[in-house]
């Protein structure tokens, strides 16, 4: 059976371990995402899901193994050789983090402005221009603003545009985060557990977004996450991994019946499954909200 | 051979004073993560108090040798004494209030602490150095051997045993101290987690402040042979003794005891030596670009763990 | 100016570091007292009660135990003033006393100060108006922010001076371009207007490294010196050999941009290796460079002079046109009377251009993609390099903008002393310059400007304490006291206002309306 995912991959992971010291915390996994699914990367805690997309996004590089970025014009990046700020300026890679990463002394509206950095620079004539106040940086200035306005709609936060991002409530910031990533008009959209800590409703409001981002911007997304409701509601590809390594891979409704994901998450028989399933998902996102809503630099 | 023996006893006398001043900035940055930038100056204002308090013992050298040495630990023990003094009020001053405020204040804070203090010996003291006639002399000859070039000799002053052993003696104290009693439990503990640690019942503030004074009567110490061994101290000793050690630290892993000591005697024998073969001049030049390379490149130190980042 | 009230965790490290006396517990507080007394006797006693002299060659005590009495009584009595009034305040006394109180003393105070200068001419007035009125004013700002955090409100004389913030800008630029003539200002005046604008505009250089990329750097001075020190060079040796005499005169303008293109490379070159650096740890490396610049200063001979530094640097010239008293000179070519003033007041005009040219360049690129990419830096590195921000350059560029102001200033300082040497760029000079950054609020210019002002200006009335020398012992040079209170202010000022005198952020875009944003949310960099 021909997917997606396989017929026209937006990023094709080859054979990708990353040992740290003596820890293998990626054990040769290949999986391909859809260039215009949502891709779900699931797995018990410590399975490996964020060191991948560490590696992805150019943190960490991986000990063996290729990372593929395919763009639509058939232009190839090889994103293990590129220094991280590249994948996302030139390969369109964008992440959002685990533990929320927003500029939080400056406002909402900047934390969009400077996510569209490379653009602008440019239109700066790198500085230069802009020192002496040339026209095409405040036009571009303009667009730029135009386009966070049309993204702070979109998360309906508009009315908070001038607000600090840090006084924003937590699932506002996790929305915010996603559209920062999205002004800088990725290929790819690497959400770090978007639904983690959110409530029902919110994480209902995310869901939405997510589909309307895949739709209205037609690239692909590929998230982690434990919320199996959001997994499972809008996700198109799920690959599920325990211990670094893939277990399975296919359609949720696949997934969802594959064998070894249940004992990869249960560690029990089929039949117990559904309500230990559930206590699992409510522990899964009563930990989430017991994290810290937001970290600061620090060490 | 033997130019290089000699240097090689001077470097690791003066790395031993480095070690001694290092295991402070060790200790604090370990427990509450900050540089304390005024511990240079403590071990300076240990120097001075050192000095002052054989002054007003009135110690001369024609004393007898088992009299100066009684007399000389007295005088260690009030150096240590007040130096702690010193040390515990810049932590109740200028740290603990600072503690769970922004990153840079206990820095600055620091930095100005150090001025404090600095100015302080200055004001009080006078600014220009105090020379002292040697209190003890005589050594040993290590080796000698008569050739046609002349007399080659090896010798170790007294001096040098004092400061080596004592340096030796304190180390093993103090790692027993850390890792075999209640408070260095108490000390590691605030190290992993301070917050767990206080909710578990240790008392951090004091905790802390022991830390505080352990490294300020090591400091003390260091101050008291620095004074014995080169006889002339200054109210500006301690800045440039203390980016010494505070890269000694760094260079043995930074929270790590016996790493300060030994990273102490790796800066102390580069400078030696650096000054015999190389340059006098530039000898803290060469101290200086040390602190650069090993931070830049040795962040982790010798005996310290790499550090992942994390995101 | 914002004078927001405290942080919470301020609040918060505050109540936890009040001494455990409960009230009313005389015995306690008696203990406390003692055991107050005790330290401050270990601390005093011997460094102040035995000053080793050497009158004679051999090393002598000389014992000062009046002055340590003195010391411990004041620590002692300071502390029951803080048990009283601050720490374990009886029920009875409600902050408006305090208030009503500081008000009292503040007006006594300036009674007191204003009999002693003109009426009574004692100097025993001077000081107690003096002391009073800082006591009092402490006593009134403490309170009323006080009363104001009980009820969860900004404090007070926030609300009545924050308003005034915009105005204080503006003010200060009319007053700084009017001073040479405004009536009664000489020559004194304008010589500390040339010296706090110099610290503005070193200030402002290392408000783009620290205040806004949030890379904490203490070893400024060192671009400040290789400024200095190429304006030296090129004017008094290179310049005239490669281009003969006649350039001397038009040397300053000719350096002046290359001082700052050679301090941004090396701003580039230390910038280099301490990239991956955060923290202290790129704090203490900078101290460093700072340090290995000004030792290979002193002692490389050949080049730099070593110890003695480079005298007879040319004096600045109108354009081509030196400020000397013949017909070629500025007065006879304008048709004026020739006055050594004349010099003093180009200079002034000179460091004030430079001044306002770095200010309209940093505001400028706060609003350039590359000002808020340092911003954004400051805030978040990791998130950075997820956007797309080259950070490497980023910070580059923050280290060579930042240098090269540094470099310009420098210049200015060597054509206006006419004589550089490595004393000028001792790390004292680093810290003090940080230190106006920090008191000003990390970030904000005009903060800056007010901080500079403060502290050059308490820098100079130290010089101007003559009452205290009337007051104190024989021989009390107020002067020597100078680092001491810049020591005492940097732990004081982290202590009360870590953010500084300016807290609140500006940002550098909106949408509808401009709100700014309150320091507890803005980071301070990892570094």
């Amino acid at each position: 059976m021909a997917n997606t995912w396989q017929a026209d991959p937006v990023l094709s992971v080859e054979h990708i371990t990353m040992r740290f010291g003596g820890l293998v915390a990626i054990d040769d996994l290949s999986f391909n995402v859809g260039r215009h699914d949502i891709t779900a990367l699931i797995g018990p805690n410590g399975a490996g899901k964020t060191t991948v997309f560490n590696c992805l996004t150019g943190f960490y590089k991986p000990t063996e193994g290729m990372i593929v970025m395919r763009h639509e014009d058939g232009k190839n990046f090889i994103l293990e050789r590129m220094d991280d700020f590249r994948i996302s300026q030139f390969a369109k890679v964008a992440r959002t983090f685990q533990n929320i990463r927003l500029f939080a002394g400056m406002t909402v509206l900047e934390n969009l402005v400077v996510a569209q950095h490379n653009t602008l620079m440019k239109a700066s004539g790198y500085t230069v221009a802009g020192i002496l106040g040339s026209r095409s940086y405040k036009r571009a200035e303009k667009a730029a603003v135009e386009k966070a306005t049309y993204w702070l709609e979109k998360i309906h936060l508009i009315d908070r545009a001038d607000d600090p991002a840090g006084d924003l409530p937590y699932g506002a910031q996790r929305r915010l985060e996603i559209a920062r990533a999205m002004c800088t008009e990725p290929k790819l959209l690497c959400l770090d557990e978007p639904a983690a800590g959110l409530n029902p409703r919110e994480s209902d409001d995310l869901n939405k977004l997510l589909l309307s981002i895949r739709q209205d911007e037609g690239i692909g997304i590929l998230l982690i996450e434990h919320d199996m409701k959001v997994v499972m509601e809008i996700s198109d590809h799920v690959v599920v991994l325990d211990y670094g390594q893939k277990i399975a891979d296919g359609t949720p409704a696949e997934v969802k019946i594959d064998p070894a994901v249940i004992r990869a998450y249960l560690g029990v028989d089929e039949e117990e499954a559904p309500p230990i399933a559930e206590k699992l998902i409510t522990e899964a996102i009563a930990r989430a909200e017991n994290e810290p809503p937001a970290q600061q630099g620090g060490r | 051979m033997e130019y290089f023996l000699e240097q090689l006893i001077n470097g690791i006398t003066l790395g031993s004073i480095y070690g001694l001043i290092a295991i402070g900035y060790t200790m604090v940055y370990g427990i509450i993560g900050m540089i304390n930038f005024a511990h240079g100056d403590i071990f300076m204002i240990g120097a001075m108090i050192s000095l002052i308090a054989i002054l007003a013992l009135g110690l001369t050298a024609s004393a007898s040798f088992a009299l100066l040495l009684l007399a000389l630990i007295l005088v260690l023990a009030i150096a240590m004494i007040l130096a702690s003094a010193f040390n515990w009020t810049v932590e109740r001053v200028a740290y603990r209030p600072l503690r769970g405020s922004f990153r840079l204040a206990p820095l600055i804070s620091a930095i100005g602490m150090s001025i404090v203090l600095q100015e302080f010996a200055r004001i009080a003291q006078g600014g220009r150095p105090k020379p002292m006639q040697p209190l003890l002399s005589g050594g040993f000859e290590l080796m000698h051997r008569t050739t046609e070039a002349g007399d080659f000799i090896v010798r170790i002053s007294t001096i040098q045993i004092i400061v080596i052993v004592t340096t030796l003696a304190l180390m093993a104290l103090f790692t027993a101290l850390i890792t075999r009693t209640s408070l260095g439990r108490a000390q590691r503990s605030c190290e992993q987690d301070m917050k767990m640690a206080s909710l578990l019942g240790i008392d951090v503030n004091k905790t802390i402040s022991i830390t505080f004074v352990m490294g300020a009567s090591l400091a003390a110490v260091a101050g008291l042979m620095f004074f014995l061994r080169y006889g002339v101290i200054d109210f500006y000793i301690g800045f440039v003794a203390g980016v010494k050690a505070f890269t000694a630290a760094v260079l043995g892993g930074i929270g790590s005891i016996p790493g300060a000591m030994l990273g102490g005697l790796v800066i102390g024998l580069i400078e030696v030596f650096w000054s015999a073969y190389f340059s006098v001049e530039y000898k803290d030049v060469a101290a200086f670009a040390m602190l650069a390379v090993v931070l830049i490149f040795l962040p982790q130190g010798l005996l310290g763990k790499p550090e992942v980042e994390k995101v | 100016m914002a004078l927001a009230p405290q942080p919470t965790q301020q609040g918060g490290a505050r109540t936890a570091q009040t001494p455990t006396v409960p009230k009313g517990d005389q015995k306690r507080l008696l203990i406390d007292l003692l055991l107050t007394g005790l330290i401050a006797s270990a601390i005093f006693g011997p460094i102040v009660g035995m000053n080793a002299t050497a009158p004679q060659g051999g090393l002598v005590l000389e014992y000062r135990w009046a002055a340590v009495l003195w010391l411990v009584g004041i620590v002692v009595v300071g502390r029951l003033l803080l048990h009283l009034l601050v720490w374990n305040r009886p029920d009875w006394v409600k902050p408006i006393h305090i208030k009503r109180l500081g008000a009292g003393l503040a007006g006594l105070g300036l009674v007191s100060l204003l009999l002693g200068l003109f009426v009574v001419k004692a100097p025993w007035f001077d000081a107690a108006g003096v002391f009073g009125l800082i006591a009092g004013a402490w006593f009134y700002i403490s309170s009323s922010n006080e009363t104001a955090a009980e009820r969860g409100a900004p404090s007070p004389l926030a609300n009545a001076i924050e308003p005034l913030g915009k105005y204080v800008g503006v003010a200060l630029l009319l007053i700084a371009i009017a001073l040479p003539f405004i009536p009664g200002v000489d020559r004194r005046i304008v010589d500390l207007a040339i010296l706090m604008l110099t610290y503005v505009m070193l200030g402002w250089g290392l408000n783009i490294v620290v205040g806004l990329a949030g890379l904490l750097d203490l070893g400024y001075v060192a671009f400040y010196a290789v400024g200095a020190y190429a304006y030296a060079l090129l004017s008094t040796i290179y310049f005239p050999l490669w281009f003969g005499d006649g350039i001397t005169p038009w040397a300053f303008w000719l350096v002046l941009p290359l001082a700052g293109l050679f301090a941004a490379c090396w701003g580039l070159i230390l910038g280099f290796p301490v990239l991956r650096l955060r923290g202290d740890y790129l704090a203490i490396v900078t101290l460093a460079f700072g340090e290995i610049i000004r030792l290979i200063l002193i002692n490389w001979y050949d080049f730099t002079g070593g110890p003695n530094g480079i005298s007879d640097v040319p004096r600045p010239s109108f354009f081509g046109i030196p400020f000397t008293n013949d017909e070629n000179g500025f007065a006879a070519t304008f048709g004026l009377t020739y006055s050594p003033l004349q010099r003093i007041i180009f200079l002034y005009y000179v460091i004030l251009m430079l001044a306002l040219i770095t200010n309209f360049v940093t505001m400028r690129l706060r609003k350039l993609p590359i000002g808020r990419a340092w911003e954004a830096l400051r805030e978040d590195e990791i998130a950075c390099r997820s956007l797309g921000i080259n950070t490497t350059n980023t910070k580059l560029t923050a280290f060579a903008i930042g240098a090269m102001f540094g470099g310009f200033a420098g210049s200015f300082f060597a054509t206006r002393q006419g004589f550089v040497s490595p004393e000028s760029f001792v790390f004292m000079e680093s810290a003090i310059i940080l230190a106006i950054v920090v008191l000003g609020g990390l970030g904000s210019q005009i903060g800056v400007v007010v901080a500079a002002i403060v502290v050059i200006g308490a820098f100079e009335l130290f010089r101007e304490l003559n009452f205290l020398k009337a007051i104190m012992w024989e021989g009390f040079d107020p002067t020597q006291y100078r680092m001491l209170a810049v020591g005492v202010a940097m732990v004081l000022i982290m202590r009360w206002r870590p953010r500084g005198l300016v807290t609140k952020r500006d940002p550098s875009i909106y949408l509808k309306e401009k709100k700014a944003v309150s320091a507890d949310l803005v980071a301070q960099g990892h570094g």
